[in-house]
C-alpha cells in the first residue's frame, strides 16, 4: 500500500476519520510520481502509525524511482524495517533510547522537497530513495543515468544530502538478457557516478521476493542500511528543527512575535516525539508552552503585557468546556492556527493534549490533579486579564470541564482502580458541586419560589453559550453537556442533579477519611436546603458540621454554623434548640455587637411573650449565658448555727451583650443532714473550717474545653517485674494508669451542646433572688437566707429565669457546701495551767457555750460551794463574749455573789450562739491535802508501797479532786465538775541519832514547775508530851524552795524524863509562791503529820579491830583481832516488853544476834561472824565479842559492819505477822536456815538466795525468827571508823587499795 | 470562611504525615488549592502544624519564599515554646512572635 497524498492536504485529516488513539498514523506524505520510461521513482515519506502491538514508530524517508518495483517490495518492506529496533543517541547528553522505525513512503515530487526556512517537521521527507532494478549497461546510460543525475541535482539544489540508491537484483530478469554484464558493473557504475565519496549511499537487494538465505541476507544488509540512514537524517533534522524553535522563542520579546506561531512549532516537536513514542518529551513541550504562557499572564498581570497577549483577552463567548475524547481538538487547534483562539481555546487545546499524553503514560491520576490546576488557574487569568465573562460562563466552563476530565477517567481506567483513587478525583467532584451551586444561584433555581425572568434569560444567555453538543458525546446519555443542560432547564432537575453531586462527593470525602472537607460540603448541602426551605435536611448537616468543629476548636466556622442552625432551628420551631443556639450567639465574642443583641433580644422576646403561659418553662444551660466566677459566704468559713444568717454572694460573669433583668436567680441546695458524726459538731465546724469564704471556680477558658483541657493527666507509675525464683529485677518501666482515659476517642465525648443532660432539681431548699439585672460583665448577686435545720446544704444549682426561660447551671463545681449546726448550751471549766496546785489561788476558765439558749439578764451559775475548796471573788470580774465564729468579742462584767453554800455567777445578757469566757480563781484548802499526805505516809502498808511507786515512776504529785456541782439556767440537771489539785510537795522524815541524842530530819521536796517561798517552819508535838522539847536547828524563817528542789528541816529532840515510845509530829510550814507579788488572802501553811516510834538508843555497837600482839599496824594477810562490845544503855522499858525477853528471878535478859559484814569486801570474817547473844535488859550491860578478820587490802580500811537482830525465839502462837514480803523487803536481815546451823556459819552468803531457799521450809518448821532493831534504838559508834593496814612486806601481791 | 478550608488541610497534613514518616522536609508545599486561595501547609517534627493561606492572585510568592516564612515561623514559634512562662496549649501572647508575623505580613502585602 503506497500513501500518496498532496502535500498541503495535512496529515492530520486523518485524525478525524479514524477511530480513536490506535490507529496508522499518517503524518505526512510526500510523494512525486515520475514516470519516464519504463522506470519509475519513488520518494519514500515519512509515515507514523501505532502498531498493533501499542507501540508508536516514525520513520521519515522519501523515495524516487521505479514505481512498479517499489510496489513489489513495499509489504516486505514496510513489514520488516519496524522489526528491529535501533538505539537512538540524542544531542544534549539527553539518554539515548531505543526505537522502532517505521516509514511512509511516498512517491518522489519536486514541490514536495522543503524549501528554505520551512519549518514543518511532520511533513519533512527525510530519506530520499531511488530504486532500479536497472541490470544492463545500456538501459542504465541511457535513460537511468540521466534520471539519478536529475534526481541528484533536484536534491542539491534542495541541499538535501539524505539520498540512497537502491539497486534491485533479479536473477530472472538477468536470464531474460542476454547481454548480462557483471551483476556488479551496473552498481560499480552508479557508485562511480554518483556515490564518489559515499560508497555506503548505494545498496543492492538481491531477489528481494524469493525465498532464499541469500535473498534474506541481502535484505537484513539493506534494512540496517536504511534504518541507520533514516534515524541520521532524522537525527540530523530535529536538531536543526529544536535548533531553529529555540531561536524563535528567543525572540519572543520582539514585538512581532507571536505566541500562536511558536505555539505550532513546538506542537510539531511534540508530535513527532509523539510518534516516537516518547511521550514524555511529547509532554515536555506542552509543559514548556503551558509554561511559557502563564508566566506571560503572570507578567501581563504585572503590567509587562506583550502585544500578541491582548488577543487572548477578548470576551468569552463560548464555555463548551474541555474537549478530551479526541487525541487533537482539529478545531482548536486550527483556532489556535489562525490566532483566532480565545484563552480558554488555547487552555482546553492545550488541556486536551496534556491529558492524550499522560494517559499514553498511563497516568490518570495526574490528569485529574492537572485538571483542577488548569481550572483554578483559568479562572484566575481571566481574572488578571480582566477578560469580560458573562456572569456563571465560567462555572458552566468549569464543571462541563470538571465532568469532562472525570469522564474521561474513568473511560480509561477500571471501577477498582477509580474507586482507589478517589483522593484524585474527589477534587474535581467537590469543585463540580461548587460550581454547579453557583449556577444554581445565579439561575434561580435554587430560590424557593423557582427562576423569575431575568434569571431564565440569564439561562439561556448560558445555553447558548455552550453551543451545539459536539458530535461525539451525542450518542453519550450522561454527557456533561446534557447534564447541565438538564440540570440548568428546570428546578427540579437542577435539585436532583446538585443533590447527586453533593451525596457523591459527601460519600468520597468520607470514604477517604476526609471527614471535615465532607463537612464543609455538607454544609453548603444544608445551605441549599435552607433555601429550599427544608430546614429538617439542613439541620443534620450542621449538627454534623458543628459538632466536629467544636471537638476540634475551630472557633470561627462554629460561631457561623451556628448561625445557620439558629435560623434553621428557627424555621423548625425547635424552639429549646433555637434558645439555646441563641444563647450560645449572644455570648459568642466572634459576632459583632449587633448580632450579639440580636440573638439576645430573641431569648428575651420569647421570655416576654410566654409570660401568660406559667408552668411551661424552657431550660437552657447556663454556660452560655452567664459563667459563675466566684462565691462568697459570710461568715466566712460558711458555718452557720441554726437560725442564723448566711449570706452567699456569687458573682456571675454575664456574656450577654445587653443588661439582662431576671426574674429570679435561685440557688438549689441539697440539704444533708449527718447526724452522729463529729465532724459536723459545731465545735469542729468553728475550730476547722477556717476558709476565708470565697470559693473561685475556674473559669473556663474558652468554649471548647473537649479536646485538651478536660483531658486527664498522666498517671504515671513506676514498675518493677522481678523474677520469681532468685528476685532479682527483671524489667523495669513505667505504666500510664489511665490509658483508657487518653487513648478514648475525642469525639464519643464531645456531646458538648445536648440540652438533655439540663434537668431542673427541684430541692426544697432555695436560695432565691428575684429582679436582678445583669449587666454586661462582671455582676454580684447576693442571697440571704436564715439557717433552718442544722445539716450540711451542698449548693447544686444555679438557675436564672426570665420568663419561663431558665438558664441552668447544672453542677457548681468545686462543690460548695455551708453547714448549719444546732448546739446545746454548754458549760466547760478547766485549769488555765496543766495542772491546779492545791493551796495557791489557781485560774480556772469557764467557758459557756450558749447554743440555741439566749442568755437573759440574770440567769446565773450556781456554784455549790466545797468546803475544801474557795473560790476566790475578786472586785471585778470581766467576761469576754464571743460569737461562735470568733469574729465578734465583747466585753461585759459579772456578777459573783458569794454565800456560804452557794457561789452565783450572774451572766451578762448573750445572745444565742456566743460564747462567754472568764476566769475564776479557786483556792484548794491545803488541810485536806496535808491529811492526804499523812495517810500517804502513815497509811497501810499497800498505800504506801503504791505510792512509792508513783513516787518512783514519775514524780507525781499527790492529787485531790474537787468536786463542784454547778446549775446552769439552761437546765434542770446540776453540772458536776471535777477539779483536780496536785499537792506541789512531797514530803518525807527520818529520825537521825548521835548517841542518845536524836534529830528530826524533814525534807519538803517542791514538785511542782514553782517556785514557792517557805515561811514559818515549825514541828510541833501533838502527844504533847509535856517534858518532850523540840529544838529547831533551822537558821532561817524564809526560804526559797525552787521547782524539783528539796528542803531539808533539822530539830533536835530532847527530852528530861523518859520519853514515850511514840510521838506524834505535826511539821508546817507557811508557804506561797515566789514570784507573786502579794497575794490578797492568807494562805493556809503547809502541814506534814508524821509519827515516831522507838526513838531512843537501846544499845550501842562498838567494834575495833586491833593489830596482832606485837604489830604496830594491820597487815594484809594477817590475823586481826575484832573486837565488838554491845552495851546496853537503859533499863528494861516498855519497848522491850516482847518475845525475845526472857525472865528469870527478876533479871531480865534478851537474845540478840550480832553479824559482822563487810560489804565492800575488804575483810575476811574468820571463824564465826554471827552469833547470839543474851544480853541482860540492864543500864550498861555489855558483852564482848571477839572475832579474827583478816584484811585483804592495805591502806585506810572501813570497818566491817557489825548488825543486831532480835533474836525471836520460836512461838507458835506467834506465827509471824511479818510476811515473807517484809523478809525479802527487809534486806539487812539475814537468815541461816537452822538456828543450830547458823551458829557454824561462817560467812555470809548471798542473802537473797538464802532467803528463798529458806523460805521454803520456813511454812512447814517453827523456826526462831530474827526482827530487825528499829534504827533509833541501836547506836554504832563505831561506824566512819577506819583502820590503817599496811601491805605485808614479803607478800607479792602488789594491789594497793586507796579509800 | 478561611477556617473551614484550613480544616481540611489539617486532614490532608495528617493524611500525609503518615505517608511520610520519616521525612526530615518539615514544609508540606502546595496541600489545597481552592479557586481563590492557597494553602501551604508545614508541620514541625512535633505535628506541630502551621498554615499559610495565600490569595490565588498574589503570585510573587513563590514555594521558596513561602518555605523561607514558613522557617521564619518555625523559629519564632520555638522562641516562644522556649519561654518558661508560657503553658503549652495556651494562646499564645508573645509581643515578638506577633511582630515576626506581623512582619512577615507586611512585607507580603
Amino acid at each position: 500500500m503506497l500513501k500518496s497524498c498532496v502535500v498541503s492536504k495535512p496529515v492530520i485529516e486523518k485524525w478525524r476519520s479514524s477511530p480513536p488513539p490506535p490507529n496508522p498514523v499518517l503524518l505526512s506524505s510526500v510523494f512525486g510520481g515520475r514516470s519516464k520510461g519504463i522506470t519509475r521513482h519513488v520518494h519514500l515519506a515519512l509515515q507514523v502509525w501505532r502498531s498493533a502491538q501499542g507501540w508508536l514508530e516514525a520513520i521519515a524517508s522519501s523515495g524516487a524511482g521505479d514505481q512498479n518495483l517499489f510496489t513489489s517490495i513495499y509489504p516486505t518492506l514496510s513489514q520488516q524495517l519496524p522489526r528491529e529496533p535501533m538505539e537512538w543517541r540524542r544531542s544534549y547528553g539527553r539518554a539515548p533510547k531505543m526505537i522502532h522505525l517505521e516509514s511512509n513512503f511516498v512517491q518522489f515530487k519536486e514541490e514536495l522537497l522543503p524549501k528554505e526556512g520551512n519549518k514543518a517537521l511532520l511533513t519533512f521527507p527525510f530519506l530520499h530513495i531511488y530504486w532500479t532494478e536497472c541490470c544492463d549497461t545500456e538501459v542504465y546510460k541511457a535513460t537511468v543515468k540521466d534520471d539519478l543525475t536529475k534526481w541528484q541535482n533536484v536534491l542539491k539544489a534542495h541541499s538535501s544530502v539524505d539520498w540512497l540508491i537502491v539497486v534491485v537484483e533479479n536473477d530472472a530478469k538477468k536470464k531474460n538478457k542476454t547481454n548480462i554484464l557483471p551483476r556488479t558493473s551496473i552498481v560499480d557504475k552508479i557508485r562511480n557516478d554518483f556515490c564518489n565519496k559515499q560508497s555506503d549511499r548505494c545498496v543492492v537487494l538481491s531477489d528481494p521476493l524469493k525465498d532464499s538465505s541469500r535473498t534474506q541476507e541481502s535484505w537484513n544488509a539493506f534494512l540496517t542500511k536504511l534504518r541507520t540512514l533514516l534515524l541520521m537524517s532524522f537525527t540530523k533534522n530535529l536538531g536543526k528543527f529544536e535548533d531553529d524553535m529555540r531561536t524563535l522563542r528567543e525572540k519572543r520579546t520582539e514585538p512581532g512575535w507571536s505566541f500562536c506561531e511558536y505555539f505550532m512549532v513546538q506542537e510539531e516537536l511534540a508530535f513527532v516525539f509523539e510518534m516516537l513514542q516518547q511521550f514524555e518529551d511529547a509532554l515536555v513541550q506542552y509543559d514548556e508552552l503551558d509554561a511559557l504562557f502563564s508566566q506571560y499572564v503572570v507578567n501581563f498581570g504585572a503590567g509587562d503585557g506583550a502585544n500578541w497577549l491582548t488577543f487572548f483577552c477578548q470576551p468569552v463567548k463560548s464555555w463548551n468546556g474541555l474537549v478530551l475524547r479526541k487525541p487533537i481538538d482539529m478545531e482548536k487547534r486550527e483556532l489556535i492556527q489562525r490566532q483566532e483562539a480565545t484563552l480558554l481555546d488555547l487552555r482546553s487545546y492545550l488541556f486536551s493534549r496534556q491529558c492524550t499524553l499522560l494517559l499514553f503514560l498511563q497516568r490518570p491520576w495526574e490528569v485529574a490533579q492537572r485538571a483542577l490546576e488548569l481550572l483554578h488557574s483559568c479562572v484566575q487569568e481571566l481574572k488578571l486579564l480582566e477578560v469580560s465573562v458573562p456572569p456563571g460562563a465560567l462555572d458552566c466552563w468549569v464543571f462541563l470541564s470538571c465532568l469532562e476530565v472525570l469522564q474521561r477517567i474513568e473511560g480509561c481506567c477500571d471501577r477498582a482502580q477509580i474507586d482507589s483513587n478517589i483522593a484524585h478525583t474527589v477534587g474535581l467532584w467537590s469543585y463540580a458541586t461548587e460550581k454547579l451551586k453557583a449556577l444554581g444561584y445565579l439561575c434561580g433555581l435554587v430560590s424557593e419560589k423557582g427562576p423569575n425572568s431575568e434569571d431564565l434569560n440569564r439561562t439561556v444567555d448560558l445555553l447558548a453559550g455552550l453551543g451545539a453538543e459536539r458530535p461525539e458525546t451525542a450518542n453519550t446519555a450522561q454527557s456533561p453537556y446534557k447534564k447541565l443542560r438538564e440540570a440548568l432547564s428546570s428546578v427540579e432537575a437542577f435539585e436532583k442533579h446538585y443533590l447527586d453531586l453533593s451525596h457523591a462527593t459527601i460519600e468520597m470525602y468520607t470514604s477517604i477519611g476526609r471527614i471535615r472537607s465532607a463537612k464543609f460540603v455538607g454544609k453548603d448541602l444544608a445551605e441549599f436546603y435552607m433555601r429550599k426551605r427544608s430546614p429538617q435536611k439542613a439541620e443534620t448537616y450542621l449538627q454534623g458540621a458543628l459538632k466536629n468543629y467544636l471537638a476540634e476548636g475551630w472557633a470561627l466556622p462554629v460561631t457561623h454554623t451556628r448561625k445557620q442552625l439558629a435560623e434553621c432551628q428557627k424555621h423548625l420551631g425547635q424552639l429549646e434548640n433555637y434558645l439555646q443556639t441563641s444563647s450560645l450567639l449572644a455570648s459568642d465574642c466572634h459576632l459583632t455587637q449587633e448580632e450579639r443583641a440580636h440573638f439576645c433580644q430573641e431569648i428575651l422576646s420569647f421570655a416576654n411573650q410566654q409570660v401568660d403561659s406559667p408552668g411551661h418553662r424552657v431550660l437552657l444551660p447556663m454556660h452560655s449565658f452567664a459563667q459563675l466566677r466566684d462565691l462568697h459566704f459570710d461568715p466566712s468559713n460558711a458555718v452557720v448555727h441554726a437560725g442564723g444568717i448566711l449570706s452567699v454572694e456569687i458573682t456571675l460573669y454575664s456574656q450577654m451583650p445587653i443588661p439582662v433583668h431576671m426574674d429570679q436567680i435561685a440557688v438549689n441546695v441539697h440539704f444533708n443532714i449527718e447526724k452522729n458524726s463529729y465532724r459536723k459538731t459545731a465545735e469542729w465546724l468553728t475550730k476547722h473550717k477556717t476558709s476565708n469564704g470565697i470559693i473561685n471556680f475556674p473559669a473556663e477558658t474558652s468554649l471548647f474545653p473537649a479536646s485538651q483541657n478536660s483531658s486527664p493527666g498522666l498517671e504515671l507509675s513506676e514498675m518493677f517485674e522481678r523474677s520469681p525464683s532468685d528476685n532479682s529485677l527483671n524489667t523495669t518501666g513505667i505504666i500510664c494508669r489511665n490509658v483508657h482515659m487518653l487513648l478514648r476517642r475525642q469525639e464519643g465525648s464531645s456531646s458538648l451542646e445536648t440540652p438533655s443532660g439540663v434537668a431542673l432539681e427541684d430541692g426544697a431548699h432555695v436560695l432565691r433572688c428575684h429582679s436582678v439585672t445583669l449587666q454586661p460583665g462582671t455582676n454580684k448577686v447576693a442571697f440571704r437566707t436564715q439557717a433552718k435545720e442544722p445539716g450540711t446544704y451542698t449548693l447544686r444549682q444555679l438557675c436564672a429565669s426570665v420568663g419561663p426561660v431558665w438558664f441552668v447551671l447544672p453542677h457548681i463545681y468545686p462543690i460548695v457546701q455551708y453547714d448549719v449546726y444546732s448546739q446545746e448550751p454548754q458549760l466547760h471549766v478547766e485549769p488555765l495551767a496543766d495542772s491546779l496546785l492545791a493551796g495557791i489561788p489557781q485560774k480556772v476558765k469557764f467557758t459557756v457555750t450558749t447554743g440555741h439558749y439566749t442568755v437573759k439578764n440574770g440567769d446565773s451559775l450556781q456554784l455549790s460551794n466545797v468546803e475544801a475548796m474557795l473560790i476566790l471573788c475578786q472586785a471585778e470580774n470581766r467576761a469576754t463574749i464571743f460569737s461562735n465564729s470568733r469574729e465578734e468579742s465583747s466585753v461585759a462584767s459579772l456578777r459573783i455573789q458569794s454565800s456560804d453554800k452557794v457561789t452565783s455567777i450572774g451572766l451578762p445578757a448573750v445572745p444565742a450562739y456566743h460564747v462567754i469566757e472568764f476566769e475564776l480563781e479557786v483556792l484548794s484548802l491545803p488541810s485536806a491535802s496535808a491529811a492526804m499526805g499523812e495517810r500517804g505516809i502513815q497509811g497501810t502498808p499497800e498505800l504506801h508501797r503504791k505510792q512509792k511507786d508513783r513516787q518512783k515512776s514519775g514524780h507525781c504529785m499527790v492529787t485531790t479532786d474537787h468536786k463542784v456541782s454547778i446549775d446552769c439556767p439552761w437546765s434542770i440537771y446540776s453540772t458536776v465538775i471535777a477539779l483536780t489539785f496536785s499537792v506541789p510537795f512531797r514530803t518525807t522524815h527520818s529520825l537521825l541519832s548521835s548517841g542518845t541524842r536524836k534529830y528530826v530530819q524533814v525534807c519538803v521536796q517542791n514538785l511542782s514547775e514553782l517556785d514557792f517561798q517557805l515561811s514559818d517552819s515549825s514541828l510541833t508535838d501533838t502527844g504533847d508530851t509535856a517534858d518532850l522539847q523540840l529544838t529547831p536547828l533551822n537558821p532561817q524563817c524564809e526560804q526559797h524552795i525552787h521547782s524539783k528542789q528539796s528542803v531539808f528541816f533539822v530539830w533536835e529532840l530532847q527530852w528530861t524524863q523518859e520519853p514515850p515510845p511514840a510521838l506524834c509530829c505535826q511539821f508546817s510550814v507557811g508557804f506561797c509562791p515566789a514570784s507573786e507579788e502579794q497575794l490578797s488572802i492568807s494562805l493556809k501553811p503547809y502541814t506534814y503529820e508524821f509519827q515516831l516510834e522507838n526513838f531512843f538508843t537501846l544499845y550501842t555497837v562498838n567494834a575495833e579491830i586491833s593489830p596482832p600482839v606485837g604489830a604496830e599496824y594491820c597487815r594484809t594477810g594477817s590475823l586481826c583481832s575484832l573486837e565488838v562490845s554491845i552495851t546496853r544503855l537503859t533499863d528494861l522499858l516498855e519497848v522491850d516488853k516482847d518475845e525475845a525477853l526472857t525472865e528469870s528471878d527478876e533479871y531480865f535478859s534478851t537474845k540478840l544476834m550480832y553479824e559482822v559484814v563487810d560489804n565492800s569486801s575488804n575483810w575476811a570474817v574468820c571463824g564465826k561472824s554471827c552469833g547470839v547473844v543474851s544480853m541482860p535488859v540492864a543500864a550498861r550491860a555489855t558483852h564482848r565479842v571477839h572475832m579474827e578478820v583478816m584484811p585483804l587490802f592495805a591502806g585506810y580500811l572501813p570497818l566491817p559492819d557489825v548488825r543486831l537482830f532480835k533474836y525471836l525465839p520460836h512461838h507458835s502462837a506467834h506465827s509471824s505477822q511479818l510476811d515473807a514480803d517484809s523478809w525479802i523487803e527487809n534486806d539487812s536481815l539475814s537468815v541461816d536456815k537452822h538456828p543450830d546451823d547458823q551458829l557454824d556459819c561462817s560467812s555470809v552468803r548471798s542473802r537473797g538466795s538464802v532467803a528463798s531457799a529458806a523460805s521454803s521450809e520456813h511454812k512447814g518448821l517453827p523456826m526462831p525468827r530474827l526482827q530487825a532493831l528499829p534504827a533509833g534504838q541501836v547506836f554504832n559508834s563505831s561506824t566512819g571508823m577506819q583502820v590503817l593496814v599496811i601491805p605485808s612486806q614479803d607478800d607479792h601481791v602488789l594491789e594497793v587499795s586507796v579509800t | 470562611m478561611v477556617h473551614t478550608s484550613l480544616d481540611v488541610v489539617d486532614e490532608k497534613i495528617s493524611t500525609m504525615g503518615k505517608a511520610l514518616v520519616d521525612q526530615r522536609e518539615l514544609y508540606l508545599g502546595l496541600l489545597y488549592p481552592t479557586e481563590d486561595y492557597k494553602v501551604y501547609g508545614y508541620v514541625t517534627n512535633s505535628k506541630v502544624k502551621f498554615v499559610m493561606v495565600v490569595d490565588s492572585s498574589n503570585t510573587a510568592l513563590r514555594d521558596n519564599e513561602i518555605r523561607s516564612m514558613f522557617r521564619k515561623l518555625h523559629n519564632s514559634y520555638t522562641d516562644v515554646m522556649c519561654n518558661p512562662f508560657y503553658n503549652p496549649g495556651d494562646r499564645i501572647q508573645s509581643r515578638a512572635f506577633d511582630s515576626m508575623v506581623t512582619s512577615m505580613m507586611i512585607q507580603v502585602c
